[in-house]
């Protein structure tokens, strides 16, 4: 079964899928969004620095994206998240990752695959990959769960409550470099922040609790993994675009259904 | 024997000093409030005894005290959905009983269905109150709870604070920029203005010369449109003043 390409394809989305919804829930409750962004975009300085010190790609993402949140972090602990501040960081991360490729002539190397992924390409070894970062990203988050729940709200009624807001915000940070590691080469730098944030805005006006909420974001993000894949096999385009497209399809059904409600 | 005691407490908020050598402290089933001009360090004092900022100075806890808190100005995005009954059982699990009833004692009854951005000015501060209530807490601290909330809205909020209080007998510590209520319902004052202006029960704080400098006299309190005088010292100390105060409410 895992012999065909297009069964891989749909167990690795499937996996990134169930990673990205709690936390893509997460990240629009906590108005994250451009965090998400400059996070993921800092990937692609990861995947250079690896090829350049001949570290695997996974650890050269994950410490990238991991330093780029420290650095996100606490900044807006001390902005409150400017949105300007954000969007620089994010940009430039980008453009500082883009030379630093450029650099790399002597490797032999597609920058495509990590800028929009290549879930087609999957092996039996990403899969691996993927599944196991999912497990560890979903296993931290029922954890923290409530705890960062309370954190969303407001930091100080998290700490009357016996609550390290800090704490809290670390996970989140940590989950979100796990998840963007393993999902670089599956959907790539540039719709990572597209498959966390699209099926949670789609969620949204369908749900009246937060787990409400989770439960639908994981369906549409599962059912745009396998919507874009079927329809990028028909219409022979890129799939991770196609997933992105199929995800924002759902939000403008969801927002209308409501609107009309 | 002080729930919760706080001596000469000073806070610095990057270079502004927002606590300057503060005592505090308050006793089983007290109600304390505490007023000042804007920027007078309020709610940094709230934060300091919650333990959300860095003090210099010492706070010692009573043994196993428990804290009910109440924000000032939560604002639930509109993309969090979050039923009353989820906001409750927020970071513990309640049993639904034990929410309804705290809902009842906050004076909300049957919202517990409802979601928390669909809520009036005065339901959401209610719920927050009973949210704070479940732990059954004895000492109760808000901050500036009834931002927002009309004459007659604020009014009924504090009757139901100090029914919480006869009923729990838990102490309660609140900033208020009302000083008309300050006046009926509390047993002590401190005025605060960086450092503790004056203390002590409202009568004697309303005559205290630190207070009228700071609010003015013959205002009943209702109307604290005030000009802040920024050359009174006490303590023999040259306090920091410089931060600009404007006239509140």
């Amino acid at each position: 079964m895992l012999d065909d390409f297009l069964v891989r394809a749909l167990i690795a989305g499937f996996g990134i899928a169930l990673a990205a919804a709690p936390l893509g829930c997460l990240m629009v409750w906590r108005r994250m969004a451009f965090f998400g962004d400059a996070t993921a975009h800092a990937a692609i300085l990861g995947v250079a620095l690896a090829l350049a010190f001949d570290v695997a790609i996974l650890f050269g993402v994950l410490g990238t994206a991991v330093a780029m949140a420290m650095i996100l972090g606490s900044m807006s602990e001390r902005t409150n998240g400017s949105d300007t501040q954000l969007a620089v960081m994010s940009h430039s991360a980008l453009a500082l990752g883009l030379v630093a490729v450029s650099f790399l002539q002597e490797v032999r190397f597609d920058l495509d695959t990590y800028l929009f992924g290549d879930i087609l390409a999957v092996d039996r070894a990403d899969l691996l990959v993927v599944w196991i970062g999912a497990a560890l990203v979903l296993a931290l988050i029922a954890w923290r769960w409530n705890p960062l729940l309370t954190a969303t709200l407001n930091p100080d009624l998290a700490i009357a409550s016996g609550i390290n807001a800090r704490r809290e915000q670390l996970f989140l940070t940590l989950s979100l470099s796990l998840v963007v590691a393993v999902a670089i080469k599956v959907i790539g730098a540039l719709l990572i922040a597209a498959l966390l944030i699209v099926p949670a805005a789609a969620a949204r006006p369908l749900s009246r609790t937060p787990e409400g909420m989770l439960v639908v974001t994981t369906v549409i993000a599962a059912a745009s993994v396998g919507g874009g894949l079927w329809a990028s096999a028909l219409f022979d385009t890129p799939s991770g675009p196609t997933i992105i497209c199929v995800a924002a399809l759902a939000f403008v059904i969801t927002s209308t259904l409501r609107r009309l409600a | 024997m002080s729930l919760i005691k706080a001596e000469n407490i000073s806070v610095h908020l990057g270079h502004h000093q927002a606590l300057d050598h503060v005592d505090f402290s308050i006793d089983r089933g007290e109600i304390v409030t505490v007023v000042g001009p804007n920027g007078s360090g309020k709610t940094t004092l709230l934060r300091a005894l919650l333990g959300a900022v860095a003090v210099q100075g010492k706070i010692t806890r009573a043994d196993g005290l428990r804290i009910g808190y109440v924000p000032q100005a939560l604002s639930i995005g509109a993309n969090l959905p979050l039923t009353v009954l989820r906001f409750l059982s927020l970071p513990k699990r309640r049993p639904k009983a034990k929410a309804l009833a705290a809902l009842d004692k906050a004076g909300v009854t049957g919202l517990g269905n409802r979601q928390m951005s669909e809520l009036s000015g005065g339901q959401f501060q209610r719920v927050l109150l009973a949210r704070a209530l479940l732990d059954s807490p004895d000492l109760l601290i808000l901050d500036e709870p009834t931002t927002g909330l009309d004459q007659p809205g604020s009014a009924d909020f504090y009757r139901q604070i100090e029914v919480v209080r006869r009923d729990t007998g838990c102490a309660v510590l609140m900033v208020s920029h009302e000083l008309h209520v300050v006046m009926s319902a509390s047993d002590r004052v401190i005025c605060l203005n960086g450092h503790v202006c004056c203390h002590g029960t409202p009568e004697v704080v309303a005559s205290a010369p630190e207070y009228r400098a700071l609010f003015g006299k013959g205002t009943n309190g209702a109307l604290a449109l005030y000009r802040h005088d920024h050359d009174h010292h006490h303590h023999g100390e040259a306090s920091d003043h410089d931060h600009p105060h404007e006239a509140a409410e």
